[in-house]
């Protein structure tokens, strides 16, 4: 009989990244509700010290795979190691946070154990000794309620949603073998970081974004500006990207990253659907559009009808004033 | 360089979204289908590999037999054959897809199998890697440069902070992520051409999917929102509502 909530820990550098501790909250949530144990797996090479600060993110237990050959997060690798551990530990629900890295280790995982996986979700509950996932589909346009016809389930979560919990379930480590083959197909030979202290869009709490309005690349040092002041991260239109003034990885859309930050600037942007099917789910949105009737007031918290190139700077300076003062 | 790009039809991205009478599924009466941006960025590039390294290019779809059309526009943009899967199940779950895409590769030989990173109805970006998986490929996913040698390729992906050089052996399994390759649309001549090149039409056959759809319904609304102000005036209360109500300063 499955039993239990098992999570994959994404980590970089020693610490576990901020999307798999708010899994590991949902997962708390839900192995509470069934009264079952919150299990954390870490792949990788020297993953020992993970366990303390996934036992504070409330993991009962932490599986270490660890092994010189994972060092690099080969999908395959990765894949086998947590369908490994998931056969073992015959888990209800395998949740996995819905980054690059997570999405992928859990499609694997998924097709492995031959089961079900909903991918991106904004909620889990658990309900009759089963679950139901929600997830935005035709780019956000709709929500899409889903529930498994087998378990285990697994779900990739957005990051941004969920909340990390602050009880400590003790994240008793234990060691695991890592019995797969096939790593080594794949072999990453360089990382080339993103610019020092550029802060990472899919993760940030506050983004602030640029479109056409901002008229050229070179006003774009009033995005970073008003980013610096605010510890956010940079986004961009389609429009600018494909314009060649902006790196798309700053996009934000459709054909772009999907993020959900607690606060959403959108300055110089039109806000077509593309656009808001990357950023809708946004807790607070601000618009800074010089036209009126811009889509991007319908959804809005908060509008400035004005022109980004004038409001920006003195925003930024009154922002800075008002945090000093 | 053989290359398999597997492609999938969807509603165009403006399409406004209408839930069907079932509560479960779109409805589907005048919407207009395309094939998946992603998809066409992965045919666009294994037309640059074919480019310089020859072989062949099939395209491989599961749909409806309308989506005959987006496999002739894919012969049209470069590719030398199609096969369509026919399927009227109106949203497969990927887990079933998957296997029945992989039951056709096994007689698909190829060195690279082509998926755009996610599918522009679905989201859900499962079914190249769980291809990957069912055939134990190496898979290399967010693919943004390429280059292929003997026996291997060296890629660029983006991952969330950063970029990465990835050499894989093939064959493998890549799926396509925007700035790889810009879609090339049909030249009249292409088109033409696209008339005579061969497209295999089979039943695609059936398996079991693991999740059941519950409902499709419209997002919750966006609580109501408020223009603040007009221009340079209006940034002191801007502030202000950041401060205290949003407070994040």
């Amino acid at each position: 009989m499955p039993q239990g909530v098992l999570v994959y820990l994404e980590h970089r550098q020693g610490s576990i990244k901020k999307p798999s501790r708010e899994a590991l909250g949902c997962g708390r949530l839900c192995a509470d509700a069934t009264s079952q144990e919150l299990v954390a797996v870490a792949v990788g090479s020297g993953v020992e010290s993970l366990a303390g600060e996934a036992g504070k993110a409330g993991a009962d237990r932490v599986l270490l795979v660890d092994d010189p050959a994972l060092a690099e997060n080969s999908i395959a690798g990765h894949g086998k190691a947590v369908a490994e551990a998931a056969r073992k530990m015959a888990p209800a629900l395998i949740l996995f946070p819905a980054t690059v890295e997570g999405k992928d280790v859990a499609a694997w995982v998924a097709a492995a154990l031959d089961t079900g996986l909903a991918t991106d979700c904004i909620a889990i509950e658990a309900k009759d000794g089963s679950f139901l996932a929600r997830r935005p589909v035709y780019a956000g346009k709709a929500i899409l309620t889903v529930k498994p016809t087998k378990l285990p389930f697994v779900a990739s979560l957005r990051p941004n949603v969920f909340a990390v919990s602050a009880r400590n379930g003790g994240g008793a480590a234990e060691k695991v073998a890592f019995e797969g083959t096939g790593a080594g197909r794949v072999r990453t030979t360089e990382h080339i970081a993103a610019a020092e202290g550029k802060i990472e869009l899919a993760e940030a709490s506050i983004v602030v974004s640029g479109g056409r309005g901002l008229k050229g690349p070179e006003n774009f040092s009033l995005i970073e500006e008003l980013a610096r002041e605010l510890g956010a991260a940079v986004g961009a239109s389609r429009a600018v990207v494909d314009a060649g003034w902006r790196p798309h990885e700053e996009q934000v859309g459709q054909t772009g990253k999907t993020v959900a930050p607690q606060l959403y600037f959108a300055c110089g942007i039109s806000g077509a659907i593309q656009h808001l099917a990357g950023m809708s789910t946004s807790r607070t949105i601000v618009a800074i559009n010089n036209d009126e009737s811009a889509p991007i007031f319908n959804v809005a918290t908060y509008g400035l009808v004005g022109d980004a190139l004038e409001v920006l700077p003195a925003l930024t300076a009154a922002i800075r004033e008002a945090k000093n003062g | 360089m053989r290359q398999v790009v597997c492609v999938k039809r969807v509603p165009g991205t403006d399409t406004r979204i209408k839930v069907g009478a079932d509560g479960r599924t779109i409805d589907a009466a005048n919407v207009q289908y395309v094939l998946s941006p992603y998809d066409e960025i992965a045919l666009a590039c294994a037309v640059e590999l074919r480019e310089k390294h020859g072989g062949e290019i099939t395209v491989l779809t599961l749909g409806p037999s309308e989506a005959q059309k987006e496999m002739r526009t894919c012969l049209a943009m470069g590719a030398d054959q199609g096969v369509l899967l026919t399927d009227t199940t109106a949203f497969r779950d990927p887990s079933s897809t998957a296997v029945l895409l992989a039951n056709r590769l096994k007689d698909l030989p190829f060195d690279l199998l082509w998926f755009g990173n996610k599918a522009a109805d679905d989201d859900g970006g499962q079914v190249g890697v769980r291809v990957a998986c069912l055939l134990d490929l190496p898979v290399v996913t967010f693919v943004t440069r390429i280059e292929a040698a003997e026996g291997k390729i060296t890629v660029h992906r983006e991952v969330d902070g950063e970029t990465q050089v990835v050499e894989a052996d093939l064959p493998c399994v890549l799926t396509a992520q925007k700035g790889l390759a810009e879609p090339r649309y049909p030249s009249l001549k292409g088109i033409m051409a696209a008339k005579k090149k061969p497209l295999e039409e089979a039943a695609a056959g059936d398996a079991p999917s693991h999740v059941e759809i519950v409902s499709l319904a419209p997002p919750p609304p966006r609580p109501e929102g408020r223009i603040v102000g007009k221009g340079l005036e209006a940034v002191p209360e801007l502030v202000r509502i950041l401060k205290e109500e949003v407070k994040v300063l």
